[in-house]
């Protein structure tokens, strides 16, 4: 049981490995983005249950910083990538103005709630 | 026919008539030596008349809208109304004298004394703030204008704009005349001219303008899956939450809805994105509000919202391998694998959550949205507000008339049956003779249109029924307007604050004695003088009086108003300990005996003790009644004839003859003799009663010299 569970695990690995290396260079970057915000956020998750969580609105403005870029760089994603067929008239620089402009939001709102 | 375009009678039936496919065109070329007021001369497209029908019928809402809500101004004079207005005015006022950073910071030792209230953390800013705002352009453009005439219009303002979103909402889920009969329909709904009558500057006036915003602009970005739209649907859920303690409903209706959507398979990468951005702005951006604070992740009420999050990540990247795997069986496995993480990380934290108490349970007022009674058994404080009370099925027709069985409550769905409605009549009625219009949105009407055509080549009875049954709609339609229009006039438009009475001789006469009484206050006692009234007033009393209050209209603290209750149903002597507790200095009551006026203090007495005897059981309700029942006559309880509102009230009142032919002390309240008609007061003395004894004053007297 557990055999055959790890021999589909590592299956399930290499064909979702061999997938994901067919993906264009410009979602790979936006992935790697993702990933990096998701662990920035994680590492302050983990500092803050080492020494406590206050100031409170301090440690929500930085997770929320890290999951908000994090959530509007996989909507860019979704935006840009060309197998999506319901964006497919959406101009990808419209795509990044957008971004940009959310991100500005989101980070100007961070810095007045930081505290 | 083109003509006829005319709005007839009210902008609903107008309506209908853009739906005419007009065809017979005057031919553009010739020009008309003779003219006259038909739009023919104007030598417009079919295209520009539609949207100048379209533009003129919106002018006409917007401005009905406006002057329906005017009532009260145009009766008694430009003042705000009830109770809660006057804390929001005097707060405005304070915003526009002294600037953000005083208001946004403002500790207020004028109220609930000795304990003071912290304004700055404890209100929602939106309406003050869109006040001042107007207040400040308004300044700007060197109108002279006071900031009292910029609260009592703000309701109406916001009310046309409502109409507005209304329309174009009601244009984005259907077609544009379902959202100009949104618009109608809502510009006279009564249920919304409730609140937000000109004089009513609450809350609910702006916040409902924000409601209906954010969920137009949510629905547009799930439609266009924009980031720009979700961006301004974040903003505009911002400004709900900075309006109205009820954003609650929104933060859990659009979760709702995007749960639905995923659930019947209606769903897009546009959902997505949609929803995602709009949460995580909209929540940190909800969370500026100090009032708010953090419990867009601590409270309960909050947690459906969050859970819809975490759903759409899991949901979504699921799709989004199974788009990169081949295999399905493979990807059954990882199914399994991730659903199981993830319901079981989930239910762990919520349940560690909810256990440790970090999670806070549901309050009061969302128990009160699904269990109507649940207030009456539990909370008295909540069920004494008569707003709170379960509405009566007669309130339903009363506020609502026939959008109750269109569709209960949901202007925009009515908007959208009458709206087709009309519009497939139309199309029967007139099909025998027209090629239809292209510029329909359901693009197979146009085929549906001709079958129809050649249909009533054989049924001409058909036409007739069209033809019956929109006249029917136009009469039930129009009957909506008159309810709409008696309702505003007869029940909303009364500024609680001035009563008025038909006189002896058809007369109206006005009872000012509220404001009297402030005025009173604000002249003839030192600065420093403290109020006890009952909670009702005390917003009034600071914002007109100018006086510190023990308790008012924000009901934050239980125990302080249960010492008031106390102090109201206790004997003379105690009352005075506990009053000289509070450094009381003036006592107010509101009696109604002599002029029939039902909400006075005696009628709100057995709310007193409840509140009262919940925080202190030394008060005890039966005392009061007598076998089960609340009197004012001499068969009434003992202590109810000797407690301080009882003699506060009815002080020197058995001396008056109020009607004709009844005896002296007969309260007209409460339609009998009173019980007790030598009161004396050893503690207090009279200072004030007004011109028809609506409300009395009295001053707390210092303690006896010692010798």
């Amino acid at each position: 049981m557990a055999k055959s569970t790890s021999k589909d695990a590592q299956a399930l690995f290499h064909s979702l490995r061999s997938a994901y290396a067919s993906t264009p260079t410009n979602l790979k970057i936006i992935d790697l983005y993702v990933g990096f915000a998701v662990f920035t956020a994680l590492i302050q998750v983990v500092y803050m249950a080492v020494v406590g969580s206050f100031p409170f609105n301090s440690f929500l403005s930085g997770l929320l910083s890290c999951i908000g870029t994090a959530v509007l760089a996989v909507c860019l994603r979704i935006q840009v990538n060309k197998e999506n067929k319901e964006f497919k008239d959406l101009a990808p620089e419209r795509a990044f103005a957008d971004f940009v402009l959310c991100n500005l939001v989101l980070h100007l709102v961070i810095m007045n709630f930081l505290g | 026919m083109v003509g006829k375009a005319e709005p007839v009678n009210g902008s609903v039936k107008s309506g209908s008539n853009q739906s005419i496919p007009a065809t017979m065109q005057s031919p553009l070329k010739k020009s008309d030596l003779i003219p006259n007021l038909s739009l023919k001369t104007l030598k417009l497209k079919t295209k520009q008349q539609e949207l100048l029908i379209r533009v003129s019928i919106l002018c006409l809402v917007y401005v009905l809208a406006f002057i329906t809500r005017l009532f009260s101004v145009l009766r008694y004079e430009s003042m705000i109304h009830e109770f809660d207005p006057y804390f929001n005015y005097r707060t405005t006022l304070f915003l526009t004298e002294k600037g953000f950073y005083e208001f946004w910071n403002w500790f207020d030792s004028e109220s609930w004394y000795p304990l003071g209230r912290i304004i700055g953390g404890t209100l929602y800013p939106g309406l003050m703030v869109t006040a001042a705002i107007i207040y400040w352009l308004l300044r700007f453009l060197r109108f002279a204008i006071h900031i009292r005439e910029v609260c009592v219009l703000t309701a109406p303002f916001f009310a046309s704009n409502t109409t507005l979103v209304a329309y174009f909402f009601g244009k984005e889920v259907w077609d544009s005349g379902a959202g100009l009969v949104a618009a109608a329909l809502i510009a006279i709904c009564p249920g919304y001219i409730s609140r937000s009558v000109a004089g009513s500057y609450d809350n609910e006036g702006v916040a409902i303008f924000a409601l209906l915003l954010t969920f137009y602009l949510f629905v547009k970005a799930v439609n266009t899956g924009s980031l720009a739209w979700a961006l301004a649907s974040a903003f505009a859920y911002f400004y709900m939450v900075s309006a109205w303690g009820g954003y609650v409903f929104i933060i859990n209706l659009i979760p709702l809805y995007v749960l639905v959507l995923l659930i019947t398979g209606r769903y897009s990468m546009r959902l997505y994105v949609a929803y995602n951005s709009m949460y995580v702005l909209g929540m940190l951006l909800a969370m500026q509000i100090r009032f708010v604070g953090f419990q867009h992740v601590q409270s309960g009420e909050h947690m459906a919202a969050m859970g819809v999050f975490f759903l759409l990540q899991v949901f979504f990247f699921l799709d989004w391998v199974k788009h990169l795997l081949s295999d399905t069986k493979l990807f059954q496995a990882f199914l399994r694998i991730t659903v199981t993480t993830a319901i079981g990380v989930g239910a762990i934290a919520l349940g560690v959550g909810m256990a440790s108490g970090y999670i806070s349970p549901w309050t009061g007022r969302f128990y009160s949205l699904l269990d109507p009674t649940y207030a009456k058994d539990h909370i008295p404080i909540i069920a004494s507000v008569s707003e709170h009370q379960p509405t009566a099925w007669s309130s339903f027709m009363f506020d609502f008339h026939i959008l109750l069985f269109l569709f209960p409550a949901v202007c925009l769905i009515s908007a959208i049956a009458v709206s087709a409605t009309i519009k497939n009549l139309t199309l029967v009625a007139r099909a025998k003779s027209k090629v239809t219009q292209t510029g329909s949105v359901r693009g197979s009407s146009s085929s549906k249109g001709s079958s129809k055509a050649s249909l009533d080549q054989s049924q001409p009875f058909q036409r007739n029924g069209a033809i019956a049954l929109l006249l029917g709609a136009f009469y039930l339609l129009s009957k909506y307007a008159t309810h709409c229009t008696w309702v505003t006039s007869e029940a909303y438009s009364s500024p609680s604050i001035v009563l008025a009475a038909r006189g002896a001789h058809g007369n109206r006469v006005i009872f000012d004695d509220y404001r009297e009484a402030y005025f009173w206050l604000r002249k003839n006692t030192p600065p420093d003088a403290k109020v006890m009234s009952w909670w009702d007033y005390g917003y009034q009393i600071t914002a007109m009086g100018n006086r510190t209050v023990i308790v008012d209209n924000n009901t934050w603290n239980n125990t302080h108003i249960a010492t008031v209750g106390r102090a109201m149903s206790s004997y003379e002597d105690e009352a005075y300990e506990i009053m000289r507790s509070l450094d009381v200095d003036y006592v107010l009551v509101v009696f109604g005996g002599v002029t029939g006026y039902s909400s006075d203090d005696i009628n709100k007495f057995l709310w007193m003790v409840r509140i009262g005897g919940g925080v202190f059981p030394v008060i005890k309700e039966p005392d009061y009644l007598v076998n089960g029942e609340y009197r004012v006559d001499k068969g009434a309880a003992p202590k109810m004839l000797n407690c301080l509102m009882y003699k506060l009230s009815y002080y020197r009142f058995g001396e008056l003859t109020t009607e004709y032919g009844k005896p002296p002390g007969y309260d007209r309240a409460r339609g009998v003799e009173i019980g007790n008609k030598d009161i004396k007061l050893e503690y207090l003395e009279e200072a004030f009663t007004t011109s028809n004894w609506i409300v009395r004053i009295y001053k707390v007297k210092p303690p006896n010299n010692r010798w």
